[in-house]
C-alpha cells in the first residue's frame, strides 16, 4: 500500500501532498521536510528508491517537479515508478503539455484526477481512457451546474 | 477559466517567503468566510486557497467546518470541493468528522452517479472504525450496482474497512467471491486487494480459489483482455503482478498448489521480453514467486538467469532490485553468489549509499564463521559513513548478532563489540548492551576462557579510559562502568584505587548523564568493597549526597553505608556473582508494624493510585459526557481472538465508555514488560549446564580459501593489481559458500535467534527437557545421513559438527535419564480400572502382535490415519478398556471422556473437570499391547495464557500391558483468551525399541476457567468502583416481557457459570472470576428490548472476551 504521496519543486516547495496513513500534522511537516531533503541531495544518476526508516521511498523527476512515493516493505519499486509515471500521463492528458504552474493554479484537479487514480493508496484504475472521462463528466456536470446556478432566480 | 484568473495574483503573493503577506492574507480570509458564509460560491474559492495556505504550512483549522459544510449543503460542483476539503483537511481521527456522516449517507443513497462517486471515495479514505457500521450497509448494496466504477470503488472501499476493522467485513467474504467473478477485470482487480489481504492471513483457506487466479493471470499474460488495460503494450501489469503475489502465499510450502502454477509463471518470465520498467516489474514479482513456491528446477533457473539480467544491468535502479532479488534467492540457493560475486565486489563501493547498503544485507545474509571478519569489518567501515538514525539502529544489531554468533575469538569479540558502542552512539537499542553483558556475566563452561574475555574487556577499557579528550556515548561509558566495577579484581597488577579514581574523574565530566552517572556510582561501590582504602569516598558523598537527583543520592548513601559495614557489603556485593540472586523481602512485611501504627493514628488506607482517580471522578459525575470510544470489535485483543463472529447482527451501537482519564488508566496498573528483554531472571543464569559447546575459537579463517574461489583466482592470474584486490576481497567474503549442503547446516542465518557461539545452554527444567525430546526426535530419524555431510563439505564443517552435533548428543542422553529420576512418584500415579480384568483375557492378544512387531523397530513416528480414530474408539468401549471416570474426579461437574489418540499400543484419553479453584485435565494412558511400555512420559507444553502450579511432564517408568495409568494438570489462564490450545505429547518405549512419539491437542475455552463470584451488592459496589478497565455494549434481545431480564440473567448463569449478585428492576448486576483469582462484574440493563451490557475487570482483555461469550449465548437463546 502506498503511504503517501508528495510533490514537490526543485527549490523544496511542496506542490501536492496526499497522505494515506493517519499522521499527526507535526509528523507530515518534519517528514516532508526530511524527504525533500533527502531527495533534492541525491545525485541524478543514482538509483530512483531510498530506503527511509521502515519505508520504500521512490522518487522520480520530471522537468522541475518531484514526484515521491512513500510504500510499504513489500510493494515493488518498479511498479511504483510506473504509477509515478502513469499519473504523470493522467496530468498530461488532461492539462495537456502538463508544466508545474498547471499544478499550481489547478492543484484542485490534480488532486481530483489522484483520487480517481488511486484511492486509500491501492490503484483503483489505470486506463488512460476511463480516468480523464470519469473527471471530465464530472467537469461537464459542473460546468452546466454552474451555468444553471447562475441564472437569476426571479 | 474565470477562476484560475481571479485566482493568479492572489495566490502569487501567498509564496512563502512573502511570510507577512500571506499572514494578512490568513486574516483577511477568516474575515471572508465568515461572511460569505452563505455564499457558496466563493466559499468554494476560499476553500481551495484554505487548502492551498495549509500546503504551505499555516494554521488553517478554522476553515475545516467549513469545508464540511460546504459538503453538506453545496450543489454538485461545491460538494466536490467541499469533500476534496474535508479528506485533505481531516483525519480519521478528528472530531468533526462525525458531523459528516449523515453527508455521506445521503449522498450514497443518492441518485447521483457522481454523489455516489464522492461518498464512496471520502469513506474510503477517511473513516474510523467506530463509523464504519453506519455505512456499512450501503456501500455493501453498490457491490451491486449497475455501474462498474461504482462496484470499483465500493470494493475499494471495503478493502480500506476491512484493513482497519477487520471484523466489521467478516460477514460479507462471499461477496468478495462475486465481485471476483465481476464481468468488468477492474471490479476483478479491485476485489484482488482483498484477497491479497485474507490469504496473506490465512493462505489455506483459500487453496481452493489457486485455479482461478491461475486462469485469471493465463488470460491477463495471453493478452485476452481489452487493450484499455494495457501499459505500455504489456497487458493490465498491475493485476499481473497482485495475481503472482496471491499465487506466491498460496504456492508456499505447498508443492500440490504450486503444481498449479508452474505452467503460468513460465509463460510470465517468457512473456516478460521487451525491455521496459513495467516488464522488470513483472520480472522481478516472477522471481519472488519461483523462488517462494515450491521449488521446480528448470524454473528456477530461468529465474536465475532473470535475476542476472537485473544485476548485469548498467542500469542502478535495476542492480538494486537484482541484489535485492538475490538477498531473497540465496536462502535456496547459495551458488547464485558465486556467479556474481565480482559484481558484489563492485557494488560495495558504489558511489550510491542506497546499493551499498543493499549489497551490505546481502553479505550479512551469507556470513559465516570464515568470513566474519571481513563482512563485519565492511559493516563497520559503512556504518561510519552512515548519518541516518534507522541505519545505523538496524545496522549495529546486525554487527552485533554476527559478532556474538560467529566471533573467532575473544580480542575480535571485545574489540568489535567496543566499535559498536562507539559507532552506534546512543542510538543504539538497549538489549544490545545488556546482551553483551549477560554474555560477559553468564560466561560459557570454561573457567579459564571466562575470566580471560573478562580481563581482555577490563583491559581494554582501561586503556580507552586513558585517553583524555574523547568522549564516549552514554551507552558505552555505562557498559565499560559495569565491567570494571564487576570484574577489575581479575586485574591484580592495577590497583583497585585507581580505578575508582578513573572512574571518579568521569563522574565529574559534565558530558556524562545522570543515568551514566548512577551506572559509574554502583561501579565505585562495588570497586570499595575490593580496597580499605577510602582516600576519595568523602568527595564522592559530598558532591552526591545532596545531589538534585534523587537517584544518585540514593546511590551515594548506599555506598556510604556499605562502606561503613563491611559485612553487609560482602553480602549484597559478593565477588563474581552478579547472576546471582540475592534474597529479598518483596512484599516489605518488616514494614507492616509501621503501617498498623500509622492506621492506629488515623491514618487512611493506601489506595492505589486508578483507584483514587475513579473514586474522584465518580463523585463528579453527574451527566455522562463520555464520548463514543472505540468499536469493541477493533481492540487489538479481540481481533487476535480466533473463530469470533461478526457482530453485525447482534450490536446496535456499541461504545466502550471511556473518558480520557479512564482510557490513561487502563493497563496502567500492571508493568508493562512486552518488548523488554529479560536480562536477569529471577533464577539469574546460574542455571545447571546441561551441555557445553567448545567456543569456534581456534579458527585461522583467512588462511582458509574455498576450491571454488581458488580456481577464479588461478585464471585470473595476469590482472592487474586492482583487480587482484578485488579478488582477494572475493575469495575472504565468498570463503564456505561453496556447497549447498553448508547452507542446511548454517541454517538460514537470519531466522535463527540461538546463537552459535558460545550456546547450546538448554534451559533446565520442563523446558529443557522439551527441546531434548525434540532433539531426540529429529536425531534419530537421520543418523546416517550425517556422516554424508561431512564427507562433502570436508574439513571445514568439523566446526558446525561440533557445534551441532555434540549438544544434540548430549541432550539426548539427558533425555533419557529424566524418567528414571523419579519412579516412586510415577508408581503412585498409575491407576488400573477395576473392571477389565476379565476382558483383558479375553482380548485376541495375538491379532495385535504382528502389529507391534512390525512396528517396533521402525525409526519413524507411525502415523495414523485419521479415519482409524474411531476404529479404536470402538474397539475400545467392546474390550472394556476406555477408563471411567474415578470418584475422586466424578464428584465435580465434568465434560465426557474423550479420546484424544490412538494407536495399537497405546491410547490416551482424557476429560475436563471443572473444579473451583482450577480446570482439572485428568489424562488416562491405556497400554493396550501384549507387552510393558517402558519410559512412558507425558509432557503438556502450556501456552502464555495458561499455567499450573505443578510440573507438566509425568514420567511412568513401566505401563503393564492392557493397564491404564493417569496423571492430572490443574490449569489455570492467566491471559484471558476465548480459546487456547493445549498441546502436549506423550512418548514412550516399547520393549527395547526407538522412541515413540505421540501428539495430542486439547481445546480450552474461556468458560472452562470462569467461576462464580459470590458477593453481595456492597462487595460488588466497592469492586466496581475500584476497577478500571470497562466495555460496554447493547444486545437486541427480542422478548419485550417483563420477566426478560431475569430469565436472560439465568440464561448466563447456567451458560457461563456466573453468579447473579441482584436484580434490581430492570437492572441486574453479576459476577464472575477468571481462575486464578480475577474478577470480572457485570452489569445489565433491560430497555425497549435491548440488554445494554456494561462489563468490568481488573484485566484488559477479559471484558471484551466475556462480552463475546454473552453475545454467543443470546444469539444461541434467539436462535
Amino acid at each position: 500500500m502506498m503511504r503517501f504521496m508528495l510533490l514537490f519543486s526543485r527549490q523544496g516547495k511542496l506542490r501536492l501532498q496526499k497522505w494515506y496513513t493517519t499522521l499527526l500534522d507535526k509528523e507530515k511537516k518534519k517528514i516532508t521536510r526530511e524527504l525533500i531533503q533527502i531527495v533534492l541531495s541525491r545525485q541524478p544518476r543514482m538509483c530512483s528508491f531510498v530506503e527511509w526508516r521502515d519505508l520504500k521511498i521512490i522518487y522520480k523527476r520530471f522537468a522541475s517537479l518531484y514526484f515521491c512515493c512513500a510504500i510499504e516493505e513489500q510493494d515493488n519499486e518498479l511498479l511504483t515508478l510506473e504509477i509515478i509515471h502513469r499519473y504523470v500521463e493522467l496530468l498530461d492528458k488532461y492539462f495537456g503539455n502538463v508544466c508545474e504552474l498547471d499544478i499550481i493554479f489547478n492543484f484542485e484537479k490534480a488532486y481530483f484526477i489522484l483520487d480517481e487514480f488511486l484511492i486509500g493508496g491501492e490503484l483503483q484504475d489505470t486506463s488512460k481512457q476511463s480516468i480523464p472521462k470519469a473527471i471530465e463528466e464530472a467537469d461537464m456536470l459542473q460546468e452546466t451546474m454552474e451555468e444553471y446556478m447562475a441564472k437569476p432566480t426571479f | 477559466m474565470e477562476k484560475t484568473l481571479s485566482a493568479l495574483p492572489s495566490l502569487l503573493s501567498l509564496e512563502p517567503g512573502a511570510k507577512l503577506a500571506a499572514a494578512s492574507r490568513l486574516g483577511a480570509l477568516v474575515r471572508g468566510i465568515t461572511e460569505l458564509a452563505s455564499k457558496q460560491k466563493q466559499m468554494r474559492e476560499c476553500l481551495v486557497r484554505l487548502i492551498y495556505c495549509e500546503m504551505l504550512g499555516y494554521e488553517a483549522s478554522f476553515g475545516y467546518i467549513h469545508a464540511i459544510k460546504l459538503a453538506q449543503q453545496g450543489s454538485l460542483m461545491e460538494k466536490r470541493v467541499g469533500y476534496l476539503a474535508v479528506s485533505l483537511f481531516l483525519n480519521e481521527s478528528h472530531q468533526l468528522l462525525l458531523l459528516l456522516v449523515n453527508t455521506v449517507l445521503k449522498d450514497l443513497q443518492s441518485t447521483n452517479l457522481l454523489e455516489v462517486c464522492m461518498a464512496l471515495t471520502v469513506a474510503s479514505q477517511l473513516f474510523p472504525p467506530e463509523m464504519i457500521p453506519a455505512v456499512l450497509p450501503l456501500v455493501e448494496e453498490k457491490l451491486q450496482h449497475s455501474k462498474e466504477i461504482i462496484r470499483r470503488k465500493a470494493v475499494l472501499a471495503l478493502h480500506k474497512f476491512y484493513l482497519i476493522a477487520p471484523n466489521q467485513v467478516q460477514h460479507i467474504h462471499d461477496k468478495f467471491r462475486k465481485a471476483l467473478c465481476d464481468r468488468d477485470p477492474g471490479v476483478m482487480a479491485a476485489s484482488l486487494h482483498i484477497y491479497l489481504l485474507l490469504i496473506k492471513e490465512n493462505p489455506d483457506g483459500y487453496k481452493d480459489l489457486t485455479g482461478s487466479f491461475v486462469t485469471i493471470l493465463k488470460q491477463v499474460v495471453g493478452g485476452k483482455l481489452a487493450v484499455d488495460f494495457n501499459y505500455h503494450s504489456v497487458p493490465a501489469p498491475w493485476l499481473q503482478i497482485q495475481l503472482l503475489r496471491i499465487l506466491r502465499l498460496l504456492g508456499k510450502d505447498d508443492p500440490v498448489t504450486s503444481e498449479q502454477m508452474y505452467d503460468v509463471l513460465d509463460e510470465s518470465l517468457r512473456r516478460a521480453e521487451i525491455n521496459h520498467n513495467i516488464t522488470y516489474a513483472i520480472l522481478f514479482e516472477c522471481i519472488q514467486t519461483v523462488y517462494t513456491v515450491h521449488p521446480k528446477a528448470d524454473l528456477m533457473e530461468k529465474a536465475a538467469t532473470c535475476n542476472g539480467k537485473f544485476i548485469l544491468s548498467p542500469k542502478n535502479n535495476l542492480k538494486y532490485l537484482g541484489l535485492k532479488a538475490l538477498t531473497y534467492v540465496i536462502q535456496q540457493d547459495l551458488n547464485l553468489v558465486l556467479q556474481h560475486q565480482m559484481t558484489i565486489i563492485e557494488c560495495l563501493d558504489h558511489s550510491d549509499p542506497i546499493i551499498k547498503r543493499v549489497t551490505l544485507e546481502l553479505l550479512y545474509r551469507i556470513t559465516n564463521a570464515q568470513n566474519v571478519t571481513v563482512i563485519v569489518q565492511k559493516l563497520l567501515e559503512y556504518l561510519r559513513e552512515s548519518k541516518d538514525e534507522y541505519v545505523t539502529i538496524s545496522l549495529v544489531g546486525k554487527v552485533a548478532e554476527l559478532a556474538e554468533k560467529y566471533a573467532p575469538n575473544n580480542e575480535w569479540f571485545v574489540q568489535t563489540m567496543n566499535a559498536v558502542f562507539a559507532v552506534g552512539g546512543d542510538m543504539i537499542p538497549s538489549d544490545i548492551p545488556s546482551n553483551f553483558l549477560r554474555l560477559l556475566a553468564e560466561g560459557f563452561d570454561d573457567e579459564v576462557e571466562d575470566k580471560q574475555l573478562r580481563l581482555y574487556a577490563v583491559n581494554s577499557y582501561l586503556a580507552l579510559l586513558e585517553k583524555d579528550q574523547v568522549q564516549y556515548p552514554q551507552r558505552f561509558l555505562q557498559v565499560m562502568s559495569w565491567v570494571l566495577g564487576e570484574y577489575s579484581y581479575l586485574k591484580t597488577e592495577t590497583k583497585p584505587e585507581d580505578i575508582i579514581e578513573k572512574l571518579h574523574c568521569l563522574l565529574g565530566k559534565c558530558s556524562v548523564s545522570s543515568e551514566t552517572k548512577a551506572w559509574i556510582l554502583s561501579a565505585i561501590t562495588k570497586l570499595f568493597r575490593l580496597t580499605l582504602n577510602v582516600k576519595v569516598l568523602p568527595e564522592v558523598l559530598q558532591s552526591y549526597g545532596n545531589s538534585m537527583d534523587s537517584c544518585l543520592r540514593q546511590c551515594s548513601f548506599e555506598l556510604k553505608q556499605l562502606v561503613e559495614n563491611r559485612e553487609i557489603m560482602n553480602t549484597v556485593l559478593p565477588l563474581d556473582a552478579s547472576c546471582d540472586d540475592i534474597v529479598v523481602d518483596a512484599s516489605l512485611s518488616f514494614l507492616d508494624g509501621f503501617v498498623a501504627e500509622a492506621l492506629g493514628h488515623g491514618a487512611a488506607p493506601y489506595k492505589p493510585h486508578h483507584q483514587r482517580q475513579e473514586e474522584k471522578l465518580s463523585q463528579e459525575k453527574v451527566l455522562n459526557f463520555e464520548p463514543y470510544g472505540l468499536a469493541f470489535v477493533t481492540s487489538p485483543q479481540a481481533s487476535s481472538v480466533t473463530g469470533r463472529q461478526s457482530p453485525a447482527g447482534l450490536s446496535i451501537g456499541s461504545e466502550i465508555s471511556c473518558n480520557s482519564t479512564e482510557a490513561g488508566i487502563k493497563d496502567s496498573n500492571s508493568l508493562k514488560l512486552d518488548g523488554v528483554k529479560k536480562v536477569w531472571g529471577k533464577e539469574g543464569y546460574l542455571r545447571k549446564r546441561e551441555s557445553k559447546v567448545e567456543a569456534l575459537a581456534s579458527l585461522g579463517s583467512e588462511s582458509e580459501t574455498t576450491t571454488d574461489t581458488s580456481s577464479k583466482t588461478e585464471r585470473t592470474a595476469t590482472v592487474s593489481e586492482e583487480e587482484q584486490e578485488k579478488q582477494q576481497l572475493a575469495s575472504s567474503l565468498f570463503v564456505g559458500l561453496g556447497s549447498n549442503n553448508l547452507v542446511s547446516l548454517m541454517g538460514k542465518p537470519q531466522s535463527s535467534t540461538q546463537k552459535v557461539w558460545r550456546k547450546s545452554k538448554i534451559v533446565e527444567g520442563q523446558n529443557g527437557h522439551e527441546k531434548a525430546m525434540n532433539a531426540q526426535k529429529t536425531i534419530v530419524p537421520h543418523p546416517p545421513q550425517i556422516p554424508n555431510l561431512m564427507d562433502n563439505v570436508g574439513e571445514r564443517c568439523s566446526l558446525f559438527q561440533e557445534s551441532k552435533a555434540m549438544p544434540l548428543r548430549k541432550t539426548s542422553s539427558d533425555s533419557a535419564e529424566v524418567p528414571t529420576e523419579q519412579p516412586a512418584q510415577g508408581y503412585d500415579r498409575s491407576w488400573t480400572p477395576s473392571n477389565n480384568l476379565k476382558t483383558i483375557k479375553a482380548m485376541p492378544s495375538a491379532s495385535k502382535e504382528p502389529f507391534s512387531g512390525l512396528f517396533a523397530d521402525g525409526n519413524f513416528d507411525i502415523i495414523q490415519p485419521a479415519n482409524c480414530r474411531s476404529a479404536f474408539e470402538a474397539h475400545d468401549q467392546i474390550s472394556g478398556l476406555a477408563p471411567s471416570l474415578p470418584e475422586e474426579f466424578a464428584q465435580h461437574a465434568h465434560s465426557k471422556l474423550e479420546l484424544l489418540c490412538a494407536n495399537e499400543n497405546i491410547a490416551l484419553f482424557s476429560c475436563k473437570i471443572w473444579k473451583e479453584d482450577c480446570l482439572l485435565i485428568p489424562l488416562f494412558i491405556t497400554n493396550r499391547s501384549s507387552v510393558e511400555v517402558h519410559n512412558a512420559t507425558v509432557n503438556f507444553a502450556l501456552t502464555d495464557e495458561l499455567q499450573t502450579s505443578e510440573s507438566t511432564d509425568f514420567p511412568f517408568p513401566v505401563v503393564q500391558s492392557q493397564t491404564t495409568v493417569k496423571c492430572h494438570l490443574c490449569l489455570q489462564m492467566v491471559n484471558p483468551c476465548t480459546q487456547v490450545l493445549l498441546t502436549g505429547h506423550l512418548t514412550y518405549q516399547l520393549e527395547s525399541s526407538h522412541c515413540t512419539q505421540e501428539e495430542f491437542t486439547l481445546i480450552l475455552f474461556l468458560i472452562d476457567f470462569i467461576r462464580p463470584l459470590k458477593l453481595t451488592t456492597e462487595e460488588f459496589g466497592h469492586l466496581w468502583l475500584s476497577l478500571s478497565n470497562d466495555v460496554k455494549q447493547n444486545l437486541s434481545f427480542a422478548p419485550n416481557a417483563p420477566e426478560a431480564l431475569s430469565s436472560a440473567l439465568h440464561t448466563l448463569q447456567k451458560e457461563l457459570k456466573l453468579h447473579i449478585v441482584d436484580i434490581i428492576g430492570t437492572e441486574g448486576i453479576i459476577a464472575c472470576q477468571l481462575l486464578p483469582s480475577t474478577p470480572c462484574l457485570l452489569h445489565c440493563r433491560f430497555h425497549g428490548g435491548i440488554l445494554s451490557v456494561w462489563l468490568r475487570s481488573p484485566c484488559s482483555v477479559l471484558p471484551d472476551c466475556m462480552l463475546y461469550e454473552c453475545q454467543k449465548v443470546m444469539q444461541n437463546v434467539q436462535l
